[in-house]
């Protein structure tokens, strides 16, 4: 067992191959109506609807279609999908299978973190073994007009080529710069063709829902957010690491099952994320609230928020692709006025403008790491306003008076 | 059509066109700085977000979404402008704003944007400066400099170079804040893939990327633009040449989107190849010889004498003791002028020019057939042919622009055939490579003509229709079965049919060709051949489907329509037939002249054997450009009176007796006409140097001082007259070519012009075909000279470097003279790449640097003929068309051994 695992977790109770003999039992259509009634949506963090996304790459005309499984996992503070690959593999590669069938795929790629290079021989084992059990290659599980390989790339080192599109670029060979959109990558993707990009949980889960039925998957979480969750939790806690909860769940709740009750506030979502202070714990972590791919860092008490906030710009000036105005410099700035802020030299008046500029990277960036990555520093200025104002040298001598 | 309303005005767009190019076409500026009509779009800048639906959606960008019918578009909003306000302040930010010491000041988008949105420079703060003394790509280059602290990463550059040059030298390096633009492994710009086309330069919004020689000599809001026609190649591309009026200076050349000819593109030549203007070594004062040298004279005392020894010559010697050199580099009206100095004047038909050089034996083979010598489609018309069938034609070096088009054909999918002994860029990109031997061309054409009847792949209503002399030309294709001709060419038989059947097949195919076709001693069979190949299939008369010959000097066309040849009259009007003598002779007000006249070649005999006395050069230099050098130059010492018209003190010029200094193409008014057939009009820039004339002026002078005056106020009357003359270009005036000019034949006034040739008819009437014997080329290789030398062109120079030599950039990329051979050949030879070598042939030797690759066959081995001092031409043969008298330059027998040690493999030449 993965030290790293915290409760137990229902991959663990679900026989690989079990969910991929079931789907192959079904049709194409049938499959993807099987997964739109467990009402998943992707774990990757952007919460898509995994049958809507099949449906889309499932009717593109091409001669040849391609299923990706994202296993880039930069998030800062997230690490659910490395336990997945390392534990369970077999789930993985099941949901890919599932997936390549049920939208006519030929080749499945599953993109690696640079950083998980470590994972790679293993990953390498359960695939010679699926294709020596005939779960690959020619005549997958005895169908005969069903032929798939899997391969595994390897990542550029760089958190923007999670993205799918930056993705698919890096993967033909380009700089690791997202696409604009549309087109779409169900319709224009690698190499030009029909390619469906999913995450290594949602995969997983995927394999589990036809080994134990849509219904069973639908029964959990809310009516918008359906299912079980993994989460990757870090932070100022008493038992950090990965958790299986149900979508839906409070803050509240889940700091509690973490040893985290007396937390600060919580950023949900990873450095992109948003930063729930202590008033707002009742809030639902879910698709219609909260989403999140999973990322839960705990902040202490005695933490500095401006510093948290500088920890998170600094990621991002540094990750920023370049490719566009807004965040190839609305990311340095926003940290500038963090040092700027730090040292007291920041004016009430400045910090409007770094507000503003958040807001412009927010709606003219061009992917969703520009588009969010102002959200923590603006959900702190918003939510911990006394504690940004003190830096501000007139707020703060209005405020003694 | 769509329609959309954009800020509540209507507005049509093409489907498929986006929201920012109907905005720009209906003159709506939607503010941008990566879009550009010729690249894809990327969405970088971010500033071209519009309203789609009403004020409160949320914004889309105009450069990417695309125009849809009834779509409502509002491009300015408080909320819009604020958003562009701040990413204009992010982009100042990081910019060195020096507006007062860039030359981009006045021609540059970011300061129209930031003024026009108000954006703060100093919001947050004054700039940082990097590192001291970044070094970067450019640092050594001599043409283009890269600043990266007045780039805003738009892209354009990078984008241009992959996407329409398609040289990939650029990209960005880095992320965030760090990117730049960087060649790959940061090497020196002149050793990556770079072709300094200058596209970079000319598609960058600000003055980050720029020319290194126009550094402080003229902000953009201190230049005049004057637009012109470029003055080398024959594509015709139109560019503005920016002039300094205060220096009387050319700082810079730019182009425009959307012209016909290039849309805005221009090869490193056009780019960059104006330096020769203001060359301290331009010629500014006639000069007449004095034992071994020269003493200026006033043009007086020149003309004068130029004027009383042509005519002694003429009245002792008769007509063919005097030859005329008229200019393939000079307008139409100066080609008109001298033809009539030669016909009125002097009473000679022995008038020629350059085009017995390279495409002579494309008017005689094409007028043979067709009835007219011509590019018979536009260029424009390229990027819509579905099978290009390129032989003998180097386009993306020796006509870049074609090539561009070309490239864009290939990037929407048409198929590529590619005949030549080369491998060249083409050739690498083809879908179909013949790699035949030089000279086997009929042997290639005669073995696909024979395969596609064999198939009855040929187009039978075209032929029983529109052609004439079909069975014999049938039976004439008896014995050229793929497999023999597979053997002679050196090929494989497979490639023959496959190229064949495409090329019949091809809805609609074109042919291209150049000087690998023209310029062997069957250059006009070869022509008459490819006609053939298109008549057979039909393949002509269409759209985007004809037999494109690239003319290989900027006004070979225009020089060839006004006459500048024995046996034709202006506008190719048989000097013979009795109705246009009349003609001429009642325009002109003398008797013409009777004698048949020589061609150029037959000038340079004559003179050696004293036939001519007399040789009148304008713009020319017969001592480089024609084979066998040594024998040229002792036929010029021979001549009584040699007359230069020139701009610089050519090789020929060192002989004359007198030296008459002329103006370039920017310092003189004019029309060219490029190969599509399109007159275009070239205009005065700067004031020649010194004393030096337009060449028009020149030649009134010399007629008038023979005795035979010539009055014109301008270019503009010289037009008049010979548009009066010649049918094709009668519908033609100054005024009317204004704009885009005209492609003939333009019979009237309200003609718009010929955008393809051939349409429903022949200019003869019926298509003739001529049954063509293969000919082998006139000096096999043998024990003694057992390689195949074959000559040609490269990108960065020009013909004999004149003009090309001076280009900082050019020489920087291409110092010298090399010489490519095959890795197999070199190493039975013992030569390693960068050594120097000797090539000898049966007339001399010359010096070069060995370029091993794998470019040319085995058995050849190919030089470049731009260099004066490793002349290419000292070796080449003096075997000749019989029709045309065009040289063999593409092939004699050669040898090659090495001379020094190998030096460090340099990269002169890119290696591809
Ligand atoms: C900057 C950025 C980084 C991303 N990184 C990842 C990642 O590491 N792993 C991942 O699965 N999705 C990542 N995504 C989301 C992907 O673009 C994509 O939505 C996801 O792979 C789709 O899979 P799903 O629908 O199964 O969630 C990232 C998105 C952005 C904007
Ligand atoms: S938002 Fe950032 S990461 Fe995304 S395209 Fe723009 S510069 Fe690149
Ligand atoms: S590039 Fe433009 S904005 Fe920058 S200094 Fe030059 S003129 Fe000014
Ligand atoms: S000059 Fe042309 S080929 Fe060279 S880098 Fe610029 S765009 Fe590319
Ligand atoms: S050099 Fe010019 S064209 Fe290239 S990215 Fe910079 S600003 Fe754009
Ligand atoms: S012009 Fe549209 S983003 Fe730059």
């Amino acid at each position: 067992m993965n030290s790293s695992i915290k409760n137990a977790l229902t991959f663990s109770t679900v026989e690989p191959s079990g969910g991929l003999r079931a789907a192959m039992d079904k049709g194409r259509a049938e499959i993807i109506a099987e997964v739109r009634a467990s009402g998943i949506r992707g774990r990757g963090g952007a919460g898509f609807p995994t049958s809507v996304k099949w449906n889309l790459a499932a009717a593109a005309k091409s001669d040849r279609k391609f299923v990706v499984c994202n296993a880039d996992e930069g998030e800062p503070g997230t690490f659910k999908d490395r336990v997945i690959l390392s534990e369970y593999a077999g789930l993985v590669f099941d949901g890919m299978t599932i997936a390549a069938y049920a939208i006519g795929a030929t080749t499945g790629i599953l993109y690696l973190r640079a950083e998980y290079t470590y994972l790679r021989e293993h990953l390498e084992k359960v695939l010679a073994e699926r294709r020596a059990k005939g779960l690959l290659g020619q005549g997958v599980c005895g169908k005969d007009d069903f032929e798939l390989d899997i391969q595994i790339r390897m990542g550029a080192g760089a958190y923007i080529c999670g993205e799918e599109t930056a993705l698919i670029e890096s993967m033909e060979g380009q700089r690791g710069e997202p696409r604009n959109r549309p087109p779409f990558p169900v319709d224009t993707g690698f190499t030009g063709r029909p390619t469906a990009v999913n995450n290594v949980e949602t995969l997983a889960w995927v394999a589990c829902i036809f080994a134990r039925g849509a219904d069973w998957f639908k029964s959990v979480g809310t009516g918008k957010s359906a299912g079980l969750k993994l989460f990757s939790v870090s932070g100022d806690c008493k038992a950090p690491g990965v958790y299986e909860f149900p979508m839906g769940i409070t803050v509240a709740s889940l700091l509690e099952a973490v040893g985290g009750q007396d937390a600060k506030a919580v950023q949900i979502g990873g450095a992109s994320g948003y930063c729930v202070p202590a008033g707002e714990f009742t809030r639902t972590i879910a698709y219609e609230d909260i989403a999140t791919g999973g990322s839960i860092i705990v902040i202490g008490r005695e933490r500095d928020m401006l510093k948290v906030a500088e920890n998170f710009m600094e990621f991002f000036a540094d990750e920023s692709c370049g490719q566009c105005t807004p965040c190839r410099l609305g990311n340095g700035k926003l940290l500038e006025g963090i040092h700027l802020l730090q040292q007291g030299r920041c004016s009430m008046q400045y910090l409007r403008e770094l507000c503003s500029l958040g807001e412009t990277m927010q709606l003219a960036s061009k992917c969703g790491l520009g588009q969010s990555s102002p959200n923590a520093l603006l959900s702190i200025v918003k939510h911990f306003q006394s504690e940004i104002m003190g830096r501000i040298p007139a707020a703060a001598a209005a405020a003694r008076e | 059509m769509i329609r959309l309303t954009i800020d509540y005005r209507e507005v049509q767009a093409r489907p498929g066109q986006t929201i920012m190019e109907a905005a720009l076409a209906a003159g709506i500026e939607v503010p941008h700085l990566c879009h550009d009509p010729r690249l894809s779009p990327v969405g970088a800048c971010r500033l071209c977000q519009v309203h789609v639906g009403g004020i409160d959606r949320a914004p889309v960008l105009a450069c990417i979404t695309q125009a849809s019918e009834g779509m409502t578009v509002i491009t300015e909003s408080p909320e819009l402008a604020a958003r562009r306000k701040a990413i204009l302040e992010l982009l100042l930010s990081e910019h060195r704003v020096a507006c007062t010491t860039c030359d981009a000041d006045g021609g540059c988008v970011l300061q129209d944007l930031a003024y026009r949105y108000g954006a703060d420079e100093w919001l947050y703060g004054a700039y940082q400066h990097g590192e001291p003394v970044a070094l970067n790509y450019t640092s050594e280059n001599r043409g283009i400099e890269y600043d990266a602290e007045k780039c805003v990463r738009c892209g354009r550059c990078v984008r241009f170079c992959d996407e329409v040059q398609m040289a990939s030298a650029i990209t960005f390096d880095g992320r965030g804040i760090a990117m730049k633009v960087n060649t790959a492994h940061g090497r020196p710009l002149h050793q990556s893939d770079c072709e300094l086309c200058g596209g970079c330069i000319r598609v960058c919004p600000t003055g980050a990327m720029r020319e290194r020689a126009a550094m402080g000599l003229g902000r953009a809001k201190d230049l005049a633009a004057v637009r012109t026609t470029c003055t080398y190649c024959g594509v015709g591309c139109q560019m503005d040449l920016q002039v300094n009026r205060r220096l009387n200076r050319i700082v810079r050349v730019t182009s425009a989107p959307g012209l016909p000819v290039n849309d805005g593109h221009l090869c490193v030549k056009g780019h960059f190849g104006f330096e020769f203007v203001n060359s301290p070594e331009r010629l500014t004062d006639p000069l007449i010889r004095e034992g071994d040298g020269f003493r200026t004279a006033s043009w007086d005392e020149a003309i004068g004498l130029v004027g009383s020894r042509l005519r002694q010559i003429r009245d002792r010697g008769g007509p063919e003791a005097l030859a005329f050199m008229s200019s393939c580099r000079c307008t139409n009206e100066e080609n008109y002028l001298m033809q009539k100095l030669a016909r009125a004047a002097a009473s000679t038909n022995n008038v020629d020019q350059c085009a017995t050089t390279c495409h002579a034996p494309t008017v005689a083979g094409l007028a043979a057939a067709f009835g007219s010598g011509a590019m018979t489609n536009s260029t424009r018309e390229i990027r819509d042919c579905r099978v290009m069938f390129v032989i003998g034609c180097n386009a993306t070096e020796a006509h870049p622009i074609v090539g561009l088009e070309m490239k864009r054909a290939l990037r929407s999918g048409a198929t590529l055939i590619v005949c030549d002994p080369r491998r060249t860029w083409l050739a690498d990109h083809a879908h179909i490579f013949i790699q035949h031997r030089p000279g086997s061309d009929n042997m290639l054409i005669n073995a696909m003509m024979s395969h596609i009847v064999g198939q009855g792949l040929y187009d039978r209503k075209f032929v029983a229709e529109r052609c004439e002399d079909f069975d014999a030309f049938r039976e004439g294709l008896g014995g050229y079965t793929v497999e023999k001709a597979a053997r002679y060419c050196g090929v494989e038989p497979g490639l023959i049919r496959q190229a064949a059947e495409l090329y019949a097949r091809g809805a609609p195919s074109g042919i291209f060709y150049t000087l690998g076709i023209t310029e062997h001693s069957c250059g006009t069979d070869n022509v008459k051949n490819l006609a053939n190949l298109a008549m057979l299939c039909g393949q002509i008369g269409k759209p985007s489907s004809g037999i494109n010959p690239l003319r290989g000097q900027n006004n070979v066309q225009g020089g060839c329509d006004m006459g500048a040849m024995p046996h034709r009259l202006p506008g190719y009007q048989d000097w013979k037939d009795p109705v246009s003598r009349e003609k001429f002779q009642k325009a002109w007000g003398v008797k013409l002249p009777e004698n048949s006249g020589g061609r150029v070649t037959h000038f340079i005999e004559r003179a050696g054997n004293g036939e001519v006395k007399a040789l009148y050069v304008m713009g020319e230099d017969p001592v480089m450009s024609e084979p066998n050098q040594t024998k040229v130059i002792a036929h010029l010492r021979k001549l009584d009176f040699l007359v230069c018209q020139e701009i610089f003190m050519s090789e020929t010029a060192r002989l004359a007796h007198v030296i008459l200094p002329g103006a370039c193409f920017a310092e003189k008014d004019g029309t060219f006409t490029c190969s599509e057939r399109r007159v275009q009009r070239i205009r005065r820039a700067v004031a020649p140097p010194g004393r030096a004339r337009p060449d028009w002026e020149i030649l009134c002078s010399v007629s008038t001082a023979m005795g035979y005056p010539m009055n014109y106020p301008g270019p503009a009357e010289v037009f008049a007259e010979l548009a009066s003359l010649m049918p094709s270009y009668a519908g033609m005036n100054y005024a009317r070519l204004e704009g885009d000019g005209l492609q003939w034949p333009c019979p009237t006034a309200e003609h718009p012009g010929t955008r393809f040739l051939h349409e429903g008819k022949f200019t003869r009437g019926k298509g003739l075909f001529h049954s063509i014997a293969f000919q082998p080329q006139k000096e096999e290789p043998d024990a003694e000279y057992p390689l195949i030398l074959s000559t040609g062109r490269t990108l960065y120079h020009y013909n004999v470097g004149t003009m090309t030599r001076r280009m900082a950039v050019a020489t920087q990329k291409q110092p010298r003279n090399f010489v490519e051979i095959h890795e197999d050949a070199a190493a039975r030879y013992g030569i390693r790449d960068g050594q120097e070598v000797v090539v000898r042939s049966r007339r001399g030797r010359t010096t070069a640097r060995a370029a091993v690759g794998r470019k040319v066959r085995p058995d050849t081995i190919w030089m470049p003929f731009h260099f004066v001092e490793e002349s290419a031409n000292a070796l080449t043969i003096d075997a000749f068309d019989p029709v045309t008298a065009t040289a063999e330059y593409k092939c004699c027998a050669a040898r090659i051994e090495p001379s020094g040690p190998p030096e460090a493999a340099s990269r002169q030449q890119p290696s591809r």
